[in-house]
């Protein structure tokens, strides 16, 4: 086979990878160009015969996460059944060919009209807007809604900074297995002892200690976005964007009557555009609740992957929940055995004589370690005050009961 | 154990897994190759119990390759992985040179930090070269670990090098051959999984862990190891907190050989349960009737294959 014939087959071939990256990148699996050069080279190594061995070979290097493997099977049979589907799809994704959709509001949009028009006329801008108050209402049914945030001001984004460095959550330093230096550690470092020594030229020998590392658990959080809970979201979705932000290990799950993880979502550096994707990312804004269904399916596919390393659970509902039942209790019991402390945030307390009635509250306190009552959430500034410190006195879960029963 | 070539295709990868009775698919054999020939480390996660760690022991096996375990835990450190002076023998050194009079401080500094003092860990042994061709180096279980040594095991595993401040870096002449495993109780930075090639190792087919099956229990009946492979893959079907894996199937099937049980009834899996089910929950779910009832429903699904 002449040499040149050979070369445009290749070229041909890197040419159909390339775009199948392209289109990889589009459905959503992160694919660098490092990973295109790697799928060449896999290619020229493997010298695939079989479709079934190309499938696998693009397979190794292109699929990262196992949930991916679904997404790459659905591309991969598109992609090379017909090629020309695959590039409409890529040119509708880019921004120019999409003139016909009114265009949202860009993240930072609203900071940017403040900086530029600050001061002028405010009145004209309040909208009266109709809002169904659905605080206190239950409800299980599943009604898809999509959601809009409004955008963040400056001086809000301010405050959470401000609110935010003053958090320190409960028990909120561990200590963990690996040393660090320490002067009052009860360890010899040996390593640093004999460096240190040998710049005196070995004469003298300067103990150096080792105390255990402690550091911040790992945080996930448990948003209830039901109807009832509607007014609080975009403050509490603000608080979860601010601490992800702030510390490195935190994992959001919003739920209404279905779970969804927006870790991804939550952690893009922009509060706006972490609002508008977990927005476009969730179906079921304002809708039922179920909670207990929902904690099953957090349980069993969840639990193991995100609750190691001594995780805080912050499970944040009014745990108004209709079909308060078995499953809800056996659910609890087996969130708080996997985690190390469960903590419920409840922001629908109103009254201070605050008595476990509900059937789903009662269900559910048994199994918390704290509950975190707000009788009146306004800012940020109260969340975190909530969340700061010892709990609130009268709100021991087990006292509770007791008063109740 | 003899030295074997690498295999030159993906059919030679099946041979050489199928020879060591390891039953793999297709799909495993090629990212393996792939590894293998691009000298990438495989990243292999998946469900406990599905034969992650068995590859790596495998491979050493059938490539007559030394295996270089290491087995990671929260708080593994540099001094338990890599490398730990030998602080006894430095001290002995110190004072030998006191006493004989060399008061040369630089010198005396670089021979304690010699290689002479040096105990090698893991990865620095993975890291040197080997008769027998570069050693298989695993990774156990790296989802234990914490993200700071999975950030330190970026440079080895990019680049096959470590860095000893004292003595300088230490680069691998062939690079091992890396098997990472990961049972995905946390998730594993994209930085690390980047550099690697990634495989989902999930639970066999009827037809595959059959096979598997009779090559690791050898003297199970027949009729026993289809009716234990299509209960166990009934049961997967199940909504249990922890499906069996292969490794339980070996188990039981090995605990009911024991027990010289020939065919399956309800009494027996309801008392062998325990070697399946690792949940009491899931035990408590698969009561008497249930057992019965799956049971009734593998055995004519075989009858009805017959």
């Amino acid at each position: 086979m002449p040499a040149s014939g050979e070369r445009e087959n290749n070229g041909r071939l890197a040419e159909n990878i390339l775009y199948f990256a392209r289109a990889l990148r589009a459905a959503g699996i992160p694919v660098g160009p490092g990973a295109v050069l790697d799928a060449l080279a896999a290619v020229e190594v493997a010298r695939v015969g079989s479709r079934d061995d190309f499938y696998w070979t693009l397979h190794a290097v292109f699929v990262k996460r196992h949930e991916h493997s679904i997404l790459f099977d659905q591309a991969f049979r598109i992609f090379f059944r017909r090629r020309g589907y695959i590039d409409k799809l890529i040119a509708a994704m880019l921004p120019d060919t999409l003139p016909t959709a009114p265009k949202a509001l860009e993240a930072g949009a609203q900071r940017i009209h403040e900086a530029l028009f600050a001061g002028t006329n405010k009145a004209k801008e309040e909208e009266q807007e109709v809002e169904i108050d659905a605080r206190l209402t239950v409800s299980d049914r599943e009604v898809l809604n999509k959601k809009d945030f409004a955008q963040m001001t400056t001086a809000e984004i301010a405050a959470a900074k401000v609110a935010i460095a003053k958090l320190a959550l409960p028990l909120d330093e561990v200590k963990t297995r690996r040393m660090t230096p320490s002067r009052h550690g009860r360890l010899i470092d040996m390593r640093r002892t004999l460096r240190a020594s040998m710049k005196a030229g070995g004469a003298l020998i300067d103990l150096k200690y080792l105390g255990p590392k402690v550091k911040e658990p790992p945080i996930l959080a448990l948003l209830d976005i039901s109807g009832s809970m509607s007014q609080y979201t975009r403050l509490f979705l603000h608080f979860l964007h601010a601490i992800t932000d702030e510390r490195k290990r935190v994992t959001t799950f919003l739920f209404g009557t279905r779970l969804t993880n927006v870790t991804r979502a939550i952690r893009q550096r922009d509060p706006d555009e972490a609002l508008a994707s977990c927005g476009a990312h969730v179906v079921d804004w304002s809708g039922g609740t179920r909670i207990a269904t929902s904690l099953h399916d957090f349980n069993k596919h969840w639990a193991r992957r995100v609750l190691g390393q001594g995780a805080v659970v912050l499970l944040i509902t009014d745990g108004l929940e209709r079909d308060a039942d078995d499953a809800l209790s056996f659910e609890m019991d087996r969130l708080h055995r996997s985690c190390r402390r469960l903590v419920w945030l409840n922001p629908l307390l109103r009254f201070e004589g605050f008595e476990a009635r509900a059937k789903g509250v009662r269900t559910m306190l048994p199994h918390v370690d704290e509950l975190r009552p707000i009788h009146n959430l306004a800012s940020m500034t109260e969340l975190v005050r909530a969340l700061s410190g010892l709990p609130a006195k009268g709100y021991d879960p087990k006292q509770m009961l007791r008063h109740v029963a | 154990m003899a030295v074997s070539p690498l295999p030159g295709s993906i059919e030679g990868t099946l041979e050489m897994l199928a020879k060591a009775d390891y039953i793999g698919d297709r799909s495993l054999a090629t990212v393996l190759f792939l590894a293998l020939r691009m000298g990438r480390p495989l990243f292999l996660e998946g469900e406990a119990g599905v034969g992650k760690t068995e590859i790596a022991k495998v491979l050493s096996s059938a490539l007559g390759r030394r295996l270089i375990r290491l087995q990671c835990y929260e708080g593994l450190d540099v001094s338990a992985a890599v490398y730990e002076w030998n602080y006894g023998a430095q001290m002995i050194a110190i004072r030998m040179a006191e006493a004989t009079g060399e008061g040369d401080k630089a010198r005396v500094e670089h021979d304690v930090f010699s290689e002479r003092f040096l105990i090698k860990r893991p990865l620095l042994q993975a890291l040197e070269p080997d008769p027998a061709g570069p050693p298989v180096l695993l990774i156990d279980e790296i989802d234990r670990t914490d993200e700071a040594f999975e950030a330190f095991l970026l440079e080895v595993l990019a680049d096959f090098q470590v860095t000893i401040p004292e003595l300088g870096t230490v680069k691998a002449a062939q690079p091992p051959i890396v098997i990472v495993t990961s049972n995905r109780t946390r998730e594993v930075h994209d930085a690390l999984k980047r550099r690697c090639l990634y495989h989902w190792v999930g639970y066999p087919n009827a037809a595959r862990e059959l096979e598997i099956l009779r090559a690791k229990v050898p003297g199970i009946p027949k009729k026993l190891s289809a009716q234990v492979v299509a209960f166990v893959q009934a049961l997967r079907k199940e909504d249990l907190f922890k499906s069996p894996g292969v490794a339980e199937t070996l188990d039981w099937a090995g605990a009911l050989t024991e027990l010289d049980v020939v065919a399956l009834d309800p009494a027996t899996v309801s008392d062998t349960l325990g070697a399946l089910l690792k949940y009491q929950d899931d035990i408590a779910r698969l009561d008497g009737t249930k057992v019965k009832a799956l049971l009734d429903e593998v055995k004519s699904e075989l009858r009805a294959a017959e």
